[in-house]
Protein backbone atom coordinates (compact mmCIF):
# COMPACT_ATOMS: atom_id res chain seq x y z
CA UNK A 1 0.00 0.00 0.00
CA UNK A 2 3.03 2.29 0.87
CA UNK A 3 4.52 1.85 -2.36
CA UNK A 4 0.70 2.65 -4.44
CA UNK A 5 0.76 5.74 -1.84
CA UNK A 6 4.24 6.50 -2.97
CA UNK A 7 3.63 6.81 -6.95
CA UNK A 8 1.22 9.70 -6.10
CA UNK A 9 3.23 11.22 -3.20
CA UNK A 10 2.50 14.79 -3.03
CA UNK A 11 5.84 15.88 -1.58
CA UNK A 12 7.88 14.00 -4.41
CA UNK A 13 6.16 16.08 -6.84
CA UNK A 14 6.77 19.59 -4.64
CA UNK A 15 9.87 18.51 -4.12
CA UNK A 16 10.73 18.70 -8.21
CA UNK A 17 8.82 22.33 -8.14
CA UNK A 18 11.04 25.11 -6.82
CA UNK A 19 9.06 28.36 -5.01
CA UNK A 20 10.37 30.80 -7.30
CA UNK A 21 10.05 33.81 -4.83
CA UNK A 22 8.59 34.12 -1.13
CA UNK A 23 5.62 36.74 -0.89
CA UNK A 24 5.98 38.60 2.93
CA UNK A 25 3.01 40.11 4.44
CA UNK A 26 2.70 41.38 8.07
CA UNK A 27 0.33 40.41 10.70
CA UNK A 28 -1.16 42.98 13.75
CA UNK A 29 1.52 42.01 16.02
CA UNK A 30 3.75 42.88 13.62
CA UNK A 31 4.71 39.31 13.30
CA UNK A 32 5.85 38.10 9.47
CA UNK A 33 3.70 36.14 7.23
CA UNK A 34 4.57 34.23 4.45
CA UNK A 35 1.58 34.32 1.20
CA UNK A 36 0.96 30.91 0.21
CA UNK A 37 1.85 31.14 -3.65
CA UNK A 38 0.34 28.88 -6.40
CA UNK A 39 2.94 26.72 -6.75
CA UNK A 40 2.89 25.54 -3.06
CA UNK A 41 -0.76 25.05 -3.20
CA UNK A 42 -1.93 21.31 -2.55
CA UNK A 43 -5.05 21.85 -4.26
CA UNK A 44 -3.76 22.21 -7.51
CA UNK A 45 -2.70 18.23 -7.34
CA UNK A 46 -4.82 15.99 -6.95
CA UNK A 47 -4.01 13.94 -3.63
CA UNK A 48 -3.61 10.27 -3.00
CA UNK A 49 -5.54 7.33 -3.72
CA UNK A 50 -7.71 5.76 -0.85
CA UNK A 51 -5.73 2.70 0.56
CA UNK A 52 -6.77 0.05 3.40
CA UNK A 53 -5.06 1.41 5.98
CA UNK A 54 -5.48 5.34 7.64
CA UNK A 55 -1.50 6.63 8.61
CA UNK A 56 -0.33 9.73 10.66
CA UNK A 57 0.89 12.80 8.60
CA UNK A 58 4.53 12.60 7.98
CA UNK A 59 4.35 16.11 9.54
CA UNK A 60 3.68 14.38 12.84
CA UNK A 61 6.04 12.48 15.08
CA UNK A 62 3.90 10.64 17.95
CA UNK A 63 6.47 8.13 19.96
CA UNK A 64 6.34 6.91 23.35
CA UNK A 65 9.19 7.24 25.01
CA UNK A 66 10.47 3.55 25.89
CA UNK A 67 12.93 2.34 28.69
CA UNK A 68 13.72 -1.62 28.89
CA UNK A 69 10.73 -1.88 31.11
CA UNK A 70 8.28 0.53 29.91
CA UNK A 71 6.71 2.87 27.41
CA UNK A 72 5.26 6.30 28.46
CA UNK A 73 2.19 8.16 26.16
CA UNK A 74 3.06 11.43 25.07
CA UNK A 75 0.32 13.54 27.32
CA UNK A 76 1.52 16.94 26.26
CA UNK A 77 0.59 16.11 22.11
CA UNK A 78 -2.82 14.47 22.72
CA UNK A 79 -6.25 15.71 22.43
CA UNK A 80 -9.64 14.74 23.60
CA UNK A 81 -9.75 11.62 25.82
CA UNK A 82 -9.27 8.50 24.14
CA UNK A 83 -5.20 7.42 23.79
CA UNK A 84 -4.73 6.24 20.12
CA UNK A 85 -4.03 2.33 20.67
CA UNK A 86 -0.57 2.23 19.53
CA UNK A 87 0.49 5.12 22.06
CA UNK A 88 -1.29 3.84 24.94
CA UNK A 89 1.48 3.18 28.07
CA UNK A 90 3.52 -0.16 28.13
CA UNK A 91 4.60 -2.13 31.16
CA UNK A 92 6.13 -5.42 30.56
CA UNK A 93 7.88 -7.68 33.25
CA UNK A 94 9.21 -10.23 30.59
CA UNK A 95 8.83 -8.47 27.50
CA UNK A 96 5.56 -8.81 24.56
CA UNK A 97 4.75 -12.78 24.08
CA UNK A 98 3.72 -13.54 20.60
CA UNK A 99 -0.12 -15.44 21.37
CA UNK A 100 -1.85 -17.30 19.01
CA UNK A 101 -5.11 -17.01 19.86
CA UNK A 102 -6.48 -20.39 18.67
CA UNK A 103 -3.88 -22.23 21.07
CA UNK A 104 -4.64 -19.56 24.23
CA UNK A 105 -7.48 -20.59 26.91
CA UNK A 106 -8.52 -19.04 30.04
CA UNK A 107 -9.18 -21.41 32.72
CA UNK A 108 -11.38 -20.69 35.82
CA UNK A 109 -10.90 -23.00 38.72
CA UNK A 110 -10.42 -23.08 42.39
CA UNK A 111 -13.62 -22.49 44.80
CA UNK A 112 -15.95 -22.50 41.75
CA UNK A 113 -19.17 -25.41 41.41
CA UNK A 114 -17.37 -26.51 37.23
CA UNK A 115 -14.27 -25.63 36.60
CA UNK A 116 -13.72 -24.17 32.78
CA UNK A 117 -11.80 -23.56 30.11
CA UNK A 118 -12.52 -20.56 27.38
CA UNK A 119 -11.15 -19.74 24.12
CA UNK A 120 -11.46 -16.26 22.59
CA UNK A 121 -14.00 -17.31 20.41
CA UNK A 122 -16.27 -18.58 23.54
CA UNK A 123 -15.41 -15.11 25.27
CA UNK A 124 -17.05 -13.75 22.18
CA UNK A 125 -20.20 -15.30 22.52
CA UNK A 126 -20.81 -13.88 25.95
CA UNK A 127 -23.02 -10.46 26.74
CA UNK A 128 -20.62 -8.15 25.75
CA UNK A 129 -19.94 -4.53 27.56
CA UNK A 130 -17.69 -1.60 26.63
CA UNK A 131 -16.52 1.17 29.11
CA UNK A 132 -14.27 4.48 28.55
CA UNK A 133 -12.10 4.41 31.36
CA UNK A 134 -8.55 5.23 32.08
CA UNK A 135 -5.35 2.39 32.83
CA UNK A 136 -2.84 4.02 35.53
CA UNK A 137 0.47 2.49 36.44
CA UNK A 138 0.55 3.70 40.19
CA UNK A 139 4.28 3.76 40.24
CA UNK A 140 3.62 7.08 37.72
CA UNK A 141 5.46 10.21 39.40
CA UNK A 142 8.55 11.42 38.51
CA UNK A 143 10.18 14.60 38.81
CA UNK A 144 13.03 16.51 37.68
CA UNK A 145 15.48 19.27 39.32
CA UNK A 146 15.87 20.93 36.16
CA UNK A 147 12.43 21.55 35.44
CA UNK A 148 13.00 19.97 32.29
CA UNK A 149 10.56 17.79 31.93
CA UNK A 150 7.80 16.55 30.07
CA UNK A 151 4.33 15.75 31.01
CA UNK A 152 4.97 12.28 29.14
CA UNK A 153 7.90 11.78 31.49
CA UNK A 154 6.50 13.28 34.66
CA UNK A 155 3.09 10.63 35.16
CA UNK A 156 2.60 9.33 30.71
CA UNK A 157 2.41 6.05 32.60
CA UNK A 158 -1.53 6.93 32.23
CA UNK A 159 -3.78 6.21 29.38
CA UNK A 160 -7.13 5.76 27.98
CA UNK A 161 -9.55 3.83 25.66
CA UNK A 162 -12.53 2.22 25.08
CA UNK A 163 -12.30 -1.36 26.42
CA UNK A 164 -14.75 -4.30 25.28
CA UNK A 165 -15.16 -7.65 26.67
CA UNK A 166 -17.37 -9.60 28.66
CA UNK A 167 -18.08 -8.85 32.54
CA UNK A 168 -15.96 -11.13 34.58
CA UNK A 169 -19.57 -11.71 36.40
CA UNK A 170 -20.94 -13.30 33.91
CA UNK A 171 -17.72 -15.90 33.95
CA UNK A 172 -18.08 -16.02 37.88
CA UNK A 173 -21.54 -16.83 36.86
CA UNK A 174 -20.99 -19.59 34.72
CA UNK A 175 -18.10 -21.49 36.45
CA UNK A 176 -20.22 -21.10 39.80
CA UNK A 177 -18.07 -19.33 41.84
CA UNK A 178 -18.85 -20.65 45.68
CA UNK A 179 -19.51 -17.61 48.18
CA UNK A 180 -16.52 -18.51 50.36
CA UNK A 181 -14.08 -17.33 47.67
CA UNK A 182 -13.07 -14.26 48.65
CA UNK A 183 -9.93 -13.46 46.27
CA UNK A 184 -8.77 -14.43 42.82
CA UNK A 185 -5.46 -15.16 41.32
CA UNK A 186 -5.64 -13.17 37.96
CA UNK A 187 -2.27 -15.22 35.85
CA UNK A 188 -0.74 -14.20 32.75
CA UNK A 189 0.42 -15.95 29.81
CA UNK A 190 3.87 -14.19 29.64
CA UNK A 191 7.04 -14.80 30.35
CA UNK A 192 6.93 -13.59 34.07
CA UNK A 193 3.56 -15.54 34.45
CA UNK A 194 2.65 -12.32 36.17
CA UNK A 195 0.26 -13.14 38.97
CA UNK A 196 -2.05 -10.96 41.24
CA UNK A 197 -4.44 -11.11 43.62
CA UNK A 198 -7.67 -9.47 43.87
CA UNK A 199 -10.58 -9.32 45.95
CA UNK A 200 -13.77 -11.32 44.65
CA UNK A 201 -15.70 -8.36 45.53
CA UNK A 202 -14.60 -6.44 42.34
CA UNK A 203 -14.76 -9.40 40.22
CA UNK A 204 -18.23 -9.10 40.84
CA UNK A 205 -18.48 -5.30 40.31
CA UNK A 206 -16.97 -4.65 37.20
CA UNK A 207 -14.00 -6.33 36.50
CA UNK A 208 -14.05 -7.15 32.30
CA UNK A 209 -12.18 -9.51 30.71
CA UNK A 210 -11.36 -7.22 27.21
CA UNK A 211 -10.77 -8.25 24.01
CA UNK A 212 -11.03 -5.17 22.06
CA UNK A 213 -9.66 -1.70 22.76
CA UNK A 214 -11.07 1.17 20.74
CA UNK A 215 -12.89 -0.86 18.41
CA UNK A 216 -10.47 -3.72 17.09
CA UNK A 217 -8.80 -6.41 19.01
CA UNK A 218 -6.78 -5.42 21.96
CA UNK A 219 -2.83 -5.10 20.89
CA UNK A 220 -0.22 -7.60 22.19
CA UNK A 221 1.55 -4.45 23.99
CA UNK A 222 -1.40 -4.54 26.00
CA UNK A 223 -2.31 -8.07 26.52
CA UNK A 224 -3.62 -10.08 23.02
CA UNK A 225 -5.95 -11.89 22.98
CA UNK A 226 -7.56 -10.79 26.56
CA UNK A 227 -6.61 -8.90 29.23
CA UNK A 228 -8.22 -8.57 32.37
CA UNK A 229 -9.91 -4.88 33.22
CA UNK A 230 -10.22 -3.34 36.32
CA UNK A 231 -11.78 -0.26 36.29
CA UNK A 232 -10.02 2.08 38.84
CA UNK A 233 -7.64 0.14 39.83
CA UNK A 234 -3.71 0.10 39.75
CA UNK A 235 -2.45 -0.91 36.33
CA UNK A 236 0.02 -4.32 37.12
CA UNK A 237 -3.27 -5.62 38.48
CA UNK A 238 -5.08 -5.86 35.30
CA UNK A 239 -3.12 -8.44 34.24
CA UNK A 240 -2.26 -9.21 30.32
CA UNK A 241 -2.75 -11.74 28.43
CA UNK A 242 -5.06 -13.87 31.26
CA UNK A 243 -4.90 -16.98 31.28
CA UNK A 244 -5.64 -18.59 34.58
CA UNK A 245 -8.20 -17.15 37.14
CA UNK A 246 -8.23 -19.30 40.48
CA UNK A 247 -10.74 -18.20 43.35
CA UNK A 248 -9.28 -18.88 46.83
CA UNK A 249 -10.24 -17.88 50.38
CA UNK A 250 -7.18 -16.03 50.57
CA UNK A 251 -5.29 -13.48 49.09
CA UNK A 252 -1.59 -15.56 47.59
CA UNK A 253 0.85 -13.23 48.36
CA UNK A 254 3.08 -12.76 44.53
CA UNK A 255 6.22 -11.25 44.55
CA UNK A 256 4.13 -8.20 42.85
CA UNK A 257 2.18 -7.84 45.31
CA UNK A 258 4.95 -7.76 48.28
CA UNK A 259 8.12 -6.96 46.69
CA UNK A 260 6.71 -4.55 44.59
CA UNK A 261 3.89 -2.08 44.21
CA UNK A 262 3.65 -2.01 48.23
CA UNK A 263 4.48 1.49 49.49
CA UNK A 264 6.48 2.32 52.92
CA UNK A 265 3.58 4.63 54.78
CA UNK A 266 5.77 5.45 57.83
CA UNK A 267 6.19 4.51 60.94
CA UNK A 268 7.89 1.15 59.66
CA UNK A 269 5.08 -0.01 57.82
CA UNK A 270 4.29 -0.94 54.63
CA UNK A 271 1.44 -0.65 53.20
CA UNK A 272 -0.29 -3.72 50.59
CA UNK A 273 -2.83 -4.42 48.29
CA UNK A 274 -3.45 -0.62 47.48
CA UNK A 275 -5.59 -1.38 44.74
CA UNK A 276 -7.71 2.33 44.05
CA UNK A 277 -5.86 5.02 41.77
CA UNK A 278 -6.36 7.98 44.06
CA UNK A 279 -7.99 11.55 42.06
CA UNK A 280 -4.83 13.11 39.97
CA UNK A 281 -4.45 15.79 37.14
CA UNK A 282 -1.65 17.60 35.34
CA UNK A 283 -1.81 20.20 32.58
CA UNK A 284 -0.55 19.18 29.50
CA UNK A 285 -0.40 22.69 27.99
CA UNK A 286 0.94 24.98 28.55
CA UNK A 287 4.31 22.29 29.45
CA UNK A 288 7.63 21.38 28.74
CA UNK A 289 9.23 21.14 26.37
CA UNK A 290 6.80 24.18 24.84
CA UNK A 291 7.24 27.60 24.91
CA UNK A 292 4.65 30.19 25.12
CA UNK A 293 3.82 33.62 24.40
CA UNK A 294 2.08 36.64 26.85
CA UNK A 295 -1.48 36.81 25.69
CA UNK A 296 -4.25 34.52 25.66
CA UNK A 297 -3.66 30.82 26.57
CA UNK A 298 -6.16 28.06 26.78
CA UNK A 299 -4.70 25.68 29.71
CA UNK A 300 -5.66 22.53 29.47
CA UNK A 301 -4.64 19.23 30.75
CA UNK A 302 -6.75 15.73 31.96
CA UNK A 303 -7.75 14.74 35.44
CA UNK A 304 -8.97 11.44 36.48
CA UNK A 305 -9.78 9.33 39.77
CA UNK A 306 -9.66 5.59 40.44
CA UNK A 307 -12.89 6.54 43.15
CA UNK A 308 -15.45 7.53 40.25
CA UNK A 309 -15.83 11.25 38.36
CA UNK A 310 -14.26 14.19 38.47
CA UNK A 311 -16.41 17.08 39.81
CA UNK A 312 -13.67 19.88 39.88
CA UNK A 313 -10.96 20.97 38.27
CA UNK A 314 -9.15 24.49 39.99
CA UNK A 315 -6.58 25.95 38.56
CA UNK A 316 -4.33 28.70 40.11
CA UNK A 317 -2.36 31.04 37.78
CA UNK A 318 -0.10 32.62 40.47
CA UNK A 319 1.34 29.68 42.75
CA UNK A 320 -1.49 28.79 44.37
CA UNK A 321 -2.56 31.64 46.37
CA UNK A 322 -5.94 31.43 44.67
CA UNK A 323 -7.82 28.65 42.59
CA UNK A 324 -10.54 29.22 40.00
CA UNK A 325 -12.63 26.46 38.17
CA UNK A 326 -12.00 25.04 35.22
CA UNK A 327 -14.11 23.77 32.63
CA UNK A 328 -14.85 20.25 31.87
CA UNK A 329 -15.24 18.58 28.67
CA UNK A 330 -18.26 16.63 28.28
CA UNK A 331 -18.66 13.52 28.79
CA UNK A 332 -17.26 13.21 32.32
CA UNK A 333 -17.22 9.19 32.98
CA UNK A 334 -16.50 7.35 35.75
CA UNK A 335 -12.84 6.63 36.31
CA UNK A 336 -12.06 8.46 33.36
CA UNK A 337 -9.98 10.78 31.72
CA UNK A 338 -11.51 13.85 32.14
CA UNK A 339 -10.28 17.04 29.89
CA UNK A 340 -10.40 20.36 31.62
CA UNK A 341 -9.75 23.62 30.30
CA UNK A 342 -9.45 27.32 31.27
CA UNK A 343 -8.72 30.55 29.32
CA UNK A 344 -6.16 32.58 30.42
CA UNK A 345 -4.61 35.90 29.53
CA UNK A 346 -0.84 36.10 30.62
CA UNK A 347 1.40 39.22 31.18
CA UNK A 348 4.65 37.77 30.42
CA UNK A 349 5.82 37.91 34.09
CA UNK A 350 6.82 34.93 35.79
CA UNK A 351 4.44 32.79 37.65
CA UNK A 352 3.18 29.14 38.62
CA UNK A 353 0.39 27.79 36.91
CA UNK A 354 -1.52 24.20 38.62
CA UNK A 355 -4.05 21.95 38.33
CA UNK A 356 -5.73 19.92 41.03
CA UNK A 357 -8.47 17.57 40.81
CA UNK A 358 -11.51 17.12 42.79
CA UNK A 359 -13.35 13.65 42.83
CA UNK A 360 -17.08 12.80 43.81
CA UNK A 361 -16.06 11.31 46.99
CA UNK A 362 -14.84 14.53 48.15
CA UNK A 363 -11.07 13.61 47.68
CA UNK A 364 -8.97 16.72 46.82
CA UNK A 365 -5.44 16.47 45.01
CA UNK A 366 -3.06 17.08 47.55
CA UNK A 367 0.22 18.83 47.13
CA UNK A 368 3.37 17.09 46.83
CA UNK A 369 4.31 18.35 50.58
CA UNK A 370 1.09 17.05 51.89
CA UNK A 371 1.46 13.74 50.31
CA UNK A 372 4.66 13.56 51.61
CA UNK A 373 4.14 13.80 55.22
CA UNK A 374 1.08 11.53 54.68
CA UNK A 375 3.19 9.08 54.17
CA UNK A 376 5.68 9.37 56.74
CA UNK A 377 7.95 11.19 54.60
CA UNK A 378 8.85 8.41 52.18
CA UNK A 379 8.03 8.44 48.26
CA UNK A 380 6.91 5.81 46.01
CA UNK A 381 3.93 3.79 44.59
CA UNK A 382 0.40 6.03 44.37
CA UNK A 383 2.17 9.18 44.27
CA UNK A 384 -0.06 11.56 42.32
CA UNK A 385 0.72 15.11 43.74
CA UNK A 386 -0.55 18.74 41.98
CA UNK A 387 1.93 19.28 39.19
CA UNK A 388 2.79 22.75 38.49
CA UNK A 389 4.49 24.56 35.62
CA UNK A 390 6.71 27.63 35.70
CA UNK A 391 6.30 30.05 33.26
CA UNK A 392 9.68 31.97 32.79
CA UNK A 393 9.08 35.64 31.10
CA UNK A 394 11.00 34.44 27.56
CA UNK A 395 8.39 32.06 27.58
CA UNK A 396 9.83 28.69 28.83
CA UNK A 397 7.67 26.28 30.81
CA UNK A 398 9.35 24.32 33.52
CA UNK A 399 7.92 21.69 35.97
CA UNK A 400 7.77 23.00 39.33
CA UNK A 401 6.90 20.78 42.12
CA UNK A 402 4.77 21.50 44.85
CA UNK B 1 -55.06 -14.52 14.53
CA UNK B 2 -54.35 -11.47 16.79
CA UNK B 3 -55.76 -13.46 19.86
CA UNK B 4 -53.64 -16.64 18.84
CA UNK B 5 -50.05 -14.34 18.57
CA UNK B 6 -50.91 -13.01 22.52
CA UNK B 7 -51.86 -16.69 23.85
CA UNK B 8 -48.28 -17.56 21.83
CA UNK B 9 -46.20 -14.81 23.69
CA UNK B 10 -48.17 -15.92 26.65
CA UNK B 11 -46.79 -19.30 26.40
CA UNK B 12 -43.47 -18.35 25.23
CA UNK B 13 -43.14 -16.04 28.18
CA UNK B 14 -44.26 -18.52 30.50
CA UNK B 15 -41.63 -20.92 28.95
CA UNK B 16 -38.60 -18.32 29.56
CA UNK B 17 -39.77 -17.65 33.23
CA UNK B 18 -39.26 -21.52 33.96
CA UNK B 19 -36.01 -21.59 31.98
CA UNK B 20 -34.57 -18.84 34.07
CA UNK B 21 -36.32 -20.42 37.58
CA UNK B 22 -34.38 -23.84 36.82
CA UNK B 23 -31.59 -22.00 35.77
CA UNK B 24 -30.69 -19.64 38.47
CA UNK B 25 -28.10 -20.36 40.71
CA UNK B 26 -28.40 -22.90 44.09
CA UNK B 27 -26.84 -20.20 45.83
CA UNK B 28 -27.12 -16.04 46.01
CA UNK B 29 -23.82 -14.26 46.14
CA UNK B 30 -23.45 -11.30 48.19
CA UNK B 31 -22.38 -9.19 45.00
CA UNK B 32 -24.29 -11.10 42.89
CA UNK B 33 -25.05 -8.83 40.07
CA UNK B 34 -28.93 -7.33 39.81
CA UNK B 35 -29.27 -8.49 35.85
CA UNK B 36 -31.09 -10.18 33.70
CA UNK B 37 -28.85 -12.41 31.52
CA UNK B 38 -29.21 -16.13 31.95
CA UNK B 39 -27.04 -17.73 34.85
CA UNK B 40 -25.24 -19.87 32.52
CA UNK B 41 -24.83 -20.07 29.09
CA UNK B 42 -23.28 -23.59 28.43
CA UNK B 43 -20.05 -21.79 26.75
CA UNK B 44 -15.98 -22.98 26.96
CA UNK B 45 -15.45 -26.80 28.18
CA UNK B 46 -14.97 -28.12 31.23
CA UNK B 47 -11.46 -28.34 32.78
CA UNK B 48 -10.01 -31.50 33.87
CA UNK B 49 -7.42 -32.30 36.77
CA UNK B 50 -5.33 -32.98 34.46
CA UNK B 51 -5.96 -29.69 32.29
CA UNK B 52 -5.61 -27.67 36.00
CA UNK B 53 -2.08 -29.05 37.01
CA UNK B 54 -0.64 -27.72 33.60
CA UNK B 55 -0.95 -24.13 34.69
CA UNK B 56 -1.24 -24.32 38.57
CA UNK B 57 1.82 -23.93 39.61
CA UNK B 58 0.88 -21.03 42.46
CA UNK B 59 2.21 -21.51 46.21
CA UNK B 60 0.12 -19.82 48.75
CA UNK B 61 1.82 -18.87 52.14
CA UNK B 62 0.37 -21.87 53.66
CA UNK B 63 2.00 -23.71 51.54
CA UNK B 64 -0.85 -24.99 49.49
CA UNK B 65 0.59 -25.78 46.12
CA UNK B 66 4.21 -27.06 46.86
CA UNK B 67 5.04 -29.90 44.95
CA UNK B 68 7.33 -32.49 46.63
CA UNK B 69 11.12 -31.94 47.17
CA UNK B 70 13.57 -30.87 48.93
CA UNK B 71 16.31 -28.61 48.79
CA UNK B 72 19.85 -27.39 50.41
CA UNK B 73 21.70 -24.32 50.90
CA UNK B 74 24.99 -26.27 49.06
CA UNK B 75 22.84 -27.15 46.55
CA UNK B 76 21.25 -24.11 45.57
CA UNK B 77 24.65 -22.20 46.11
CA UNK B 78 26.19 -23.98 43.13
CA UNK B 79 23.12 -23.03 41.35
CA UNK B 80 22.71 -19.73 41.94
CA UNK B 81 26.49 -19.47 41.42
CA UNK B 82 25.71 -20.56 37.64
CA UNK B 83 22.12 -19.65 36.61
CA UNK B 84 21.14 -15.97 39.10
CA UNK B 85 25.12 -14.54 40.25
CA UNK B 86 25.43 -12.62 36.68
CA UNK B 87 21.87 -10.71 37.03
CA UNK B 88 22.39 -10.38 41.08
CA UNK B 89 25.63 -10.35 41.90
CA UNK B 90 27.85 -12.90 43.04
CA UNK B 91 26.42 -12.41 46.62
CA UNK B 92 23.45 -11.33 45.83
CA UNK B 93 23.98 -7.80 46.93
CA UNK B 94 25.90 -6.14 43.72
CA UNK B 95 22.79 -6.47 41.14
CA UNK B 96 22.89 -5.13 38.80
CA UNK B 97 19.40 -6.68 39.00
CA UNK B 98 17.47 -7.27 41.45
CA UNK B 99 19.59 -7.12 44.99
CA UNK B 100 18.34 -9.63 46.75
CA UNK B 101 20.38 -10.57 49.85
CA UNK B 102 20.35 -7.91 52.99
CA UNK B 103 22.96 -5.20 53.46
CA UNK B 104 22.77 -3.31 56.18
CA UNK B 105 24.82 -0.55 54.51
CA UNK B 106 21.80 0.18 51.35
CA UNK B 107 18.45 0.39 51.14
CA UNK B 108 17.46 -1.96 48.43
CA UNK B 109 14.84 -4.03 49.09
CA UNK B 110 15.17 -7.71 49.41
CA UNK B 111 14.26 -10.79 50.80
CA UNK B 112 16.04 -10.14 54.00
CA UNK B 113 14.03 -6.85 54.99
CA UNK B 114 10.87 -6.91 52.71
CA UNK B 115 9.99 -10.12 51.73
CA UNK B 116 6.80 -11.25 54.45
CA UNK B 117 6.54 -14.85 53.57
CA UNK B 118 9.25 -17.74 52.47
CA UNK B 119 7.01 -19.29 49.72
CA UNK B 120 6.74 -16.29 47.47
CA UNK B 121 10.61 -16.49 47.11
CA UNK B 122 9.82 -20.34 45.99
CA UNK B 123 7.05 -19.09 43.86
CA UNK B 124 8.41 -16.47 41.86
CA UNK B 125 11.80 -18.62 41.26
CA UNK B 126 9.50 -21.62 40.19
CA UNK B 127 7.75 -19.33 37.41
CA UNK B 128 9.44 -16.34 36.30
CA UNK B 129 13.52 -17.60 36.86
CA UNK B 130 15.76 -17.59 35.02
CA UNK B 131 15.12 -14.51 33.57
CA UNK B 132 16.48 -16.10 30.04
CA UNK B 133 14.79 -19.70 30.73
CA UNK B 134 11.77 -18.72 32.68
CA UNK B 135 9.86 -22.02 34.46
CA UNK B 136 12.92 -24.41 33.30
CA UNK B 137 14.04 -25.39 37.23
CA UNK B 138 13.05 -28.46 38.85
CA UNK B 139 11.06 -27.88 41.82
CA UNK B 140 14.24 -29.77 43.44
CA UNK B 141 16.63 -27.06 42.33
CA UNK B 142 13.75 -24.39 43.30
CA UNK B 143 13.77 -25.38 46.70
CA UNK B 144 17.98 -25.68 46.91
CA UNK B 145 17.88 -22.09 45.81
CA UNK B 146 15.13 -20.42 48.24
CA UNK B 147 17.10 -22.05 50.82
CA UNK B 148 20.32 -20.49 49.85
CA UNK B 149 18.80 -17.16 49.61
CA UNK B 150 17.21 -17.80 52.96
CA UNK B 151 20.51 -18.80 54.15
CA UNK B 152 22.03 -15.87 52.72
CA UNK B 153 19.84 -13.60 54.48
CA UNK B 154 20.52 -15.06 57.70
CA UNK B 155 17.04 -16.48 57.91
CA UNK B 156 17.63 -20.04 58.07
CA UNK B 157 21.13 -22.39 58.85
CA UNK B 158 23.49 -23.40 56.17
CA UNK B 159 22.39 -26.78 57.41
CA UNK B 160 18.74 -26.54 57.01
CA UNK B 161 17.27 -28.22 54.52
CA UNK B 162 13.80 -26.97 52.65
CA UNK B 163 11.27 -29.21 52.14
CA UNK B 164 7.34 -29.07 51.04
CA UNK B 165 6.48 -29.59 55.02
CA UNK B 166 8.85 -26.34 56.52
CA UNK B 167 8.85 -24.04 54.06
CA UNK B 168 5.79 -22.23 55.08
CA UNK B 169 6.64 -22.48 58.61
CA UNK B 170 9.46 -20.23 57.94
CA UNK B 171 9.30 -16.80 60.18
CA UNK B 172 10.62 -13.82 57.94
CA UNK B 173 12.35 -10.77 59.20
CA UNK B 174 9.32 -8.87 57.26
CA UNK B 175 6.29 -10.26 58.08
CA UNK B 176 5.13 -7.71 60.78
CA UNK B 177 5.99 -4.92 58.35
CA UNK B 178 2.48 -5.25 55.99
CA UNK B 179 -0.82 -3.28 56.49
CA UNK B 180 -3.18 -3.77 54.48
CA UNK B 181 -4.37 -0.80 52.04
CA UNK B 182 -6.64 1.69 54.67
CA UNK B 183 -7.33 4.18 52.63
CA UNK B 184 -11.29 4.97 51.38
CA UNK B 185 -13.47 7.05 49.16
CA UNK B 186 -13.30 10.65 51.22
CA UNK B 187 -11.37 13.74 51.20
CA UNK B 188 -8.35 11.83 53.98
CA UNK B 189 -4.83 12.13 52.42
CA UNK B 190 -3.21 8.42 53.35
Amino acid sequence: MDTTRHKFSRREILKSTTIPFLVLAQSEQGKTWQIPSAEDDPAKIPGAPVGTLGTRSAFENLRKTASDISARTPLQDLHGMITPSDLHFERDHAGVPEINPEKHELLIHGMVERPLVFKLADLKRFPSVSRIAFLECSGNYRGKESGEISPQEICGLTSQSEWTGVKLSTLFREAGVRNTATWFLAEGGDAAVMTRSIPVRKGWEDAIVAYAQNGEAIRPEQGYPFRLFLPGYEGNTNIKWLRRIELSDEPFHTREETSKYTEVVGEGKIRQFSFVMDARSIITFPAYPYHVEKGWIEIKGIAWSGRGKIVRVDISTNGGKSWEKSELQDPVLDKAHTRFRFLWQWDGTETVILSRAVDETGYVQPTLKILKEARGGYMGYHYNPVTGWLLKPAGEVLFQPT
Amino acid sequence: MIRKSFAGIGVLLFTFYIAATVSAPATTHTYFPADTIPSRFGFGAPASEARIAVWDIDVRPDGKGLPEGTGSVIRGKEIYQLKCASCHGVTGKEGPFDKLVFDPDSKAKTIGNYWPYATTVFDYIQRAMPFNQPGSLTPAEVYSLTAYLLYENKIIEETTVITKNNLATIQMPARGLFIPDTRTDGPEIK
